[in-house]
């Protein structure tokens, strides 16, 4: 039994324009004290997913139409609004890819952190303003004490990402999800964050789903990697098998577009063509019009997940020739 | 992509994007593609295009002469015979609204297009020089704010329209200028806050940086850029000073006899208003109606333009 | 902020010498003949001519007149009228009640307008939101004193709920006036609001909230409530200014003594002292209103900082 898991779960927009089937059939799960990252370009819905089993999807226009959320074994999407309210940031929580929009600029940083400490866990005023500075010291803010006092925009894009972890951590989260948490900071910022992530997870022995398109942050702190295209997991492998023999010929172009220093002054491997409109999916297996080793078959049917063993799984007709190189 | 609504926008822009490839829409080409659809839209252009075609041709809708008070009839209710009853002079009202029409359009369509004309150049020369020109006009500019609308027309009315003088000429030109004078530094200001923005753009900036003359760039590059929120701010404004002249009229110091628009019949009537409400009431709804209309289409194209909205 | 409220204390005063000048020469220097009719059917005697003429300084150049005129009003002098009325008497009897008017008519507009703007603001195209849409395009297109005669036939007069015109000068007295002179702004106060929510609804920050596990109400209630109305406040401020101008219309219809009722009597008149001073007054709450606006806005966005 997996702490959190989503199991076939489908998500589509319904705008004005039409239908965007935007998740068809998701599945993926994450153990407690381990990292999963779900790698994918823009578009392919890992951030869905992670709203998804938030439940913070906006609707309309965005539905869940299939599938389900499990957590410790229950479905989210079928329990009572007012107890799946109970397991955000207790059970699940989020960290926010900017924390400038994500943090409410009219609020001091240390308001927001006692805010739910407040009014889910009914602390007085004063112990949630001690908490919120031990929080933020231990997410490495100097002089927790003062700048809790503070508004966000009066930090630093780090120390703001930051502010937005301990706020995450705020009601000891079991699995706690990054979506793209490095993404708007400075790449010196970048790393420490990353690492202060890996660190928080590792101390307090959580889950964590780490949502990012880059393949360098994924090769340091990831457990378990679930790649995601056009709203299907297409492969999904420990991470050291899958940077040695990914499985899928997606997953291959990803790593063979990542610029390399041993392969200097030779032209970066780009992979043609643009990600799929989804409301209108290519037949069969919807990377085809951009794979290299497109096929009749491709075409036509959807592929099923093949079984590569150890875990090691991918959705291409062709699963065993590609991880056999 | 850590809000959905970026994702929907994003789904929709692919999907827009296979069907309109090759042909690229401008932003008027998809403020029109969404005013096609609007029904609110049709409803104020219908309205407008009967309003206008009444001022044009008040002869086709009313039969009656507006001009002939016999007080034999005073204040006798709506009936077959005049529609809308007669008022206190034994005027039709009926007639009076039909023919009063034109002025109160007129006055309306006159003070837009000073304020507009007088607002825009102002505002686009102050956003594109900036520095000292701009910080007088705009302390120009505040002073006029400063007065209450409905004060300093009063003010300037009292003051130049004196009651005997002049002709209908004379009398709607001071008023269409007394509304001007006091609303210009709105089309002013969001003119020059446009052409602020305009200025700042890349491609503006590049042709300044390609030597181009400053006419050049306010006309060719910045007035295009810069028309859609006084489009729509004169849409709004026209329906304004339409009530503004109304207003003004109702107090007796803007158009009056011999020109017949609907503030002179409602100020006509509104000393009777306990005997003969339906003096009032009628060139009420004329002028209510017409200007939400305007208000109606102002507000749809603003919709249309602004893509945030939709 | 000391040194931001200084420095737009100082930009006023142009803003403010410029306003009145251009009153002032618009009541005192249009030609005509100011004594018409000040002395029943005959002229007016030589005498009295004379006399008023140095009283009012008319036979200087206009811009010393005008310098006069503000030096005096500097010292809390607002001058006299031809027949001898303190103009500042006459405004201390009349100002209470329109600040009174104005404020019942701002409380009016800020309940229901907000309140419309909320529910319309959540419910984005259901059935409340059109209504709202509908009916403030209405408001926001009939003028005010159509509004005002509307009101005073169907529950004055027909109806018989009302009194047509007003019998004190009470708060509660105000309520059908500060209505009829909410009428339009309580439209712009409901499509601002409703915009307002609607832009926040989808901030991020609001996402935030509800990613934190609070519930519905207090996400709406403190998060997005606080940001949504800054803008609506502060336009409610402008509003206080403008009311005070802007009551003419409405103190007529309901026979309210207010200062509106005196500014129209007097300009009919001709007592040019008398519409000076109101005007000079009505400028400066305006001008104090907008100050108060922009260090209101310092106060309810901290990211606003005024050097």
């Amino acid at each position: 039994m997996a702490l959190l898991e989503v199991e076939d779960l489908h998500v589509e927009f319904r705008t004005r324009d039409g239908v965007a089937r935007v998740l068809n059939g998701v599945s993926y799960h994450v153990d407690a004290g381990e990292t999963l990252a779900v790698l994918g370009e823009s578009g392919s819905g890992k951030s869905v997913t992670a709203q998804a089993v938030m439940g913070i999807l906006d609707s309309p226009p965005a539905f869940v139409t299939k599938g389900a959320v499990r957590f410790h074994d229950e479905d989210l999407l079928t329990m009572a609004a007012e107890a799946r309210r109970e397991t955000r940031a207790s059970g699940i929580a989020m960290v926010f890819q900017d924390a400038l929009s994500a943090l409410n600029p009219v609020f001091t940083v240390g308001f927001q952190i006692e805010e739910q400490l407040r009014v889910r866990r009914g602390m007085s005023r004063a112990d949630a303003r001690k908490r919120a500075i031990e929080l933020l010291d231990l997410v490495k803010i100097p002089h927790a004490a003062q700048r809790v006092r503070e508004y966000p925009h009066q930090f630093s894009g780090g120390m703001r990402q930051r502010a937005m972890i301990a706020m995450s951590l705020a009601l000891d989260p079991e699995v706690l999800i990054a979506d793209e948490p490095t993404t708007a900071l400075d790449v010196t910022v970048q790393a420490q964050i990353m690492d202060l992530l890996a660190e928080i997870q590792r101390d307090r022995k959580m889950g964590m789903i780490l949502i990012t398109h880059d393949l360098g942050v994924v090769a340091e702190v990831a457990d378990r990697i679930a790649v995601m295209y056009a709203g299907r997991i297409v492969e999904q492998a420990d991470a050291v098998t899958l940077f040695r023999s990914p499985g899928h010929p997606y997953t291959e172009a990803l790593m063979a577009s990542m610029p390399r220093l041993d392969q200097k002054g030779t032209e970066l491997n780009t992979i043609k063509g643009l990600p799929p409109n989804l409301m209108r999916i290519p037949s069969g297996c919807p990377f085809h019009p951009r794979c290299a080793r497109v096929q009749d078959v491709c075409r036509v049917d959807v592929p099923r997940q093949h079984n590569l063993g150890l875990g090691h799984s991918s959705a291409c007709h062709f699963a065993e020739e590609v991880v056999g190189g | 992509m850590s809000d959905p609504t970026s994702a929907t926008s994003e789904a929709v822009a692919e999907a827009g994007g296979g069907a309109t490839l090759g042909k690229p829409r401008g932003l008027m080409g998809d403020a029109w593609r969404e005013l096609r659809v609007r029904p609110l839209f049709w409803i104020s252009i219908a309205i407008i295009t009967l309003v206008l075609l009444i001022a044009i041709f008040p002869g086709l809708f009313a039969h009656a002469d507006p001009n002939l008070g016999m007080l034999s009839r005073s204040r006798k209710p709506p009936s077959g015979e005049a529609w809308f009853g007669y008022d206190q002079q034994g005027y039709d009202v009926y007639a009076r609204a039909i023919y009063g029409t034109r002025a109160s359009l007129l006055v309306g369509l006159l003070a837009t297009i000073g304020v507009v004309i007088l607002g825009s150049v102002l505002g686009i020369l102050s956003g594109f020089y900036g520095g000292w020109l701009d910080a007088v006009l705009s302390r120009v500019s505040d002073i006029f704010v400063g007065i209450p609308f409905v004060l300093g027309a009063i003010v300037i009315l009292t003051s130049l329209n004196t009651a005997g003088q002049g002709g209908a000429v004379r009398i709607i030109s001071l008023v269409v200028l007394s509304i001007a004078a006091l609303s210009w530094p709105v089309a002013m200001r969001i003119m020059r806050s446009a052409a602020i923005t305009a200025k700042q753009q890349d491609y503006v900036k590049a042709a300044r940086a390609l030597g181009a003359s400053p006419t050049r760039i306010i006309v060719r590059h910045m007035l295009p850029n810069c028309l859609a929120p006084v489009l729509v701010y004169s849409t709004i404004a026209l329906g304004a000073f339409i009530g503004a002249e109304a207003t003004l009229s109702y107090l007796g110091v803007g158009l009056r006899n011999p020109v017949v628009s609907w503030g002179v019949m409602i100020n006509d009537a509104k000393d009777y208003i306990r005997v003969a409400p339906h003096a009032l009431l009628f060139p009420s709804a004329f002028l209510t109606v017409t200007v939400l209309a305007f208000v109606m289409l102002g507000d749809a194209v603003r919709e249309a333009l602004d893509p945030k909205l939709r | 902020m000391g040194r931001y409220v200084l420095r737009r204390l100082l930009q006023m005063i142009p803003v403010f010498l410029g306003t009145t000048f251009l009153i002032y020469a618009l009541v005192w220097a249009v030609p005509g003949d100011p004594f018409a009719g000040k002395c029943g059917e005959r002229e007016c005697p030589e005498q009295y001519v004379q006399a008023m003429r140095a009283q009012f300084n008319m036979d200087d150049p206009l811009l010393v007149q005008y310098g006069k005129y503000i030096l005096n009003l500097l010292q809390g002098d607002f001058g006299k009228t031809f027949s001898g009325t303190e103009v500042a008497d006459r405004i201390a009897a009349t100002f209470p009640v329109t600040v009174r008017l104005a404020i019942v008519a701002l409380i009016i507009e800020a309940i229901i307008g907000i309140s419309a703007g909320i529910v319309s603001g959540l419910r984005n195209r259901g059935f409340l939101d059109s209504l709202v849409l509908v009916s403030t395009l209405f408001l926001i297109s009939i003028p005010v004193f159509v509004t005002g005669s509307v009101v005073q036939l169907v529950f004055g007069i027909q109806l018989g709920w009302i009194s047509p015109t007003i019998k004190g000068t009470g708060f509660t007295d105000l309520i059908v006036p500060g209505f009829v002179l909410a009428s339009l702004s309580m439209a712009y106060v409901a499509r601002l609001t409703r915009a307002s929510i609607s832009e926040s609804r989808r901030a991020d920050y609001v996402r935030t909230a509800f990613a934190k596990g609070l519930p519905q109400s207090r996400v709406v209630g403190v998060h997005m409530l606080r940001n949504s109305l800054i803008p609506v406040i502060t336009f409610l401020g402008t509003d206080l200014g403008a009311f005070m101008g802007g009551a003419i219309v409405t103190e007529g219809i309901f026979n309210v003594p207010g200062i509106g009722g005196l500014i129209y009597k007097s300009i009919q008149t001709k007592e040019g002292v008398m519409v000076t001073g109101l005007v000079t007054l009505l400028v400066l709450v305006y001008l104090l209103m907008t100050l108060l606006v922009d260090m209101l806005y310092a106060v309810l966005d901290p990211r606003i900082r005024y050097e």
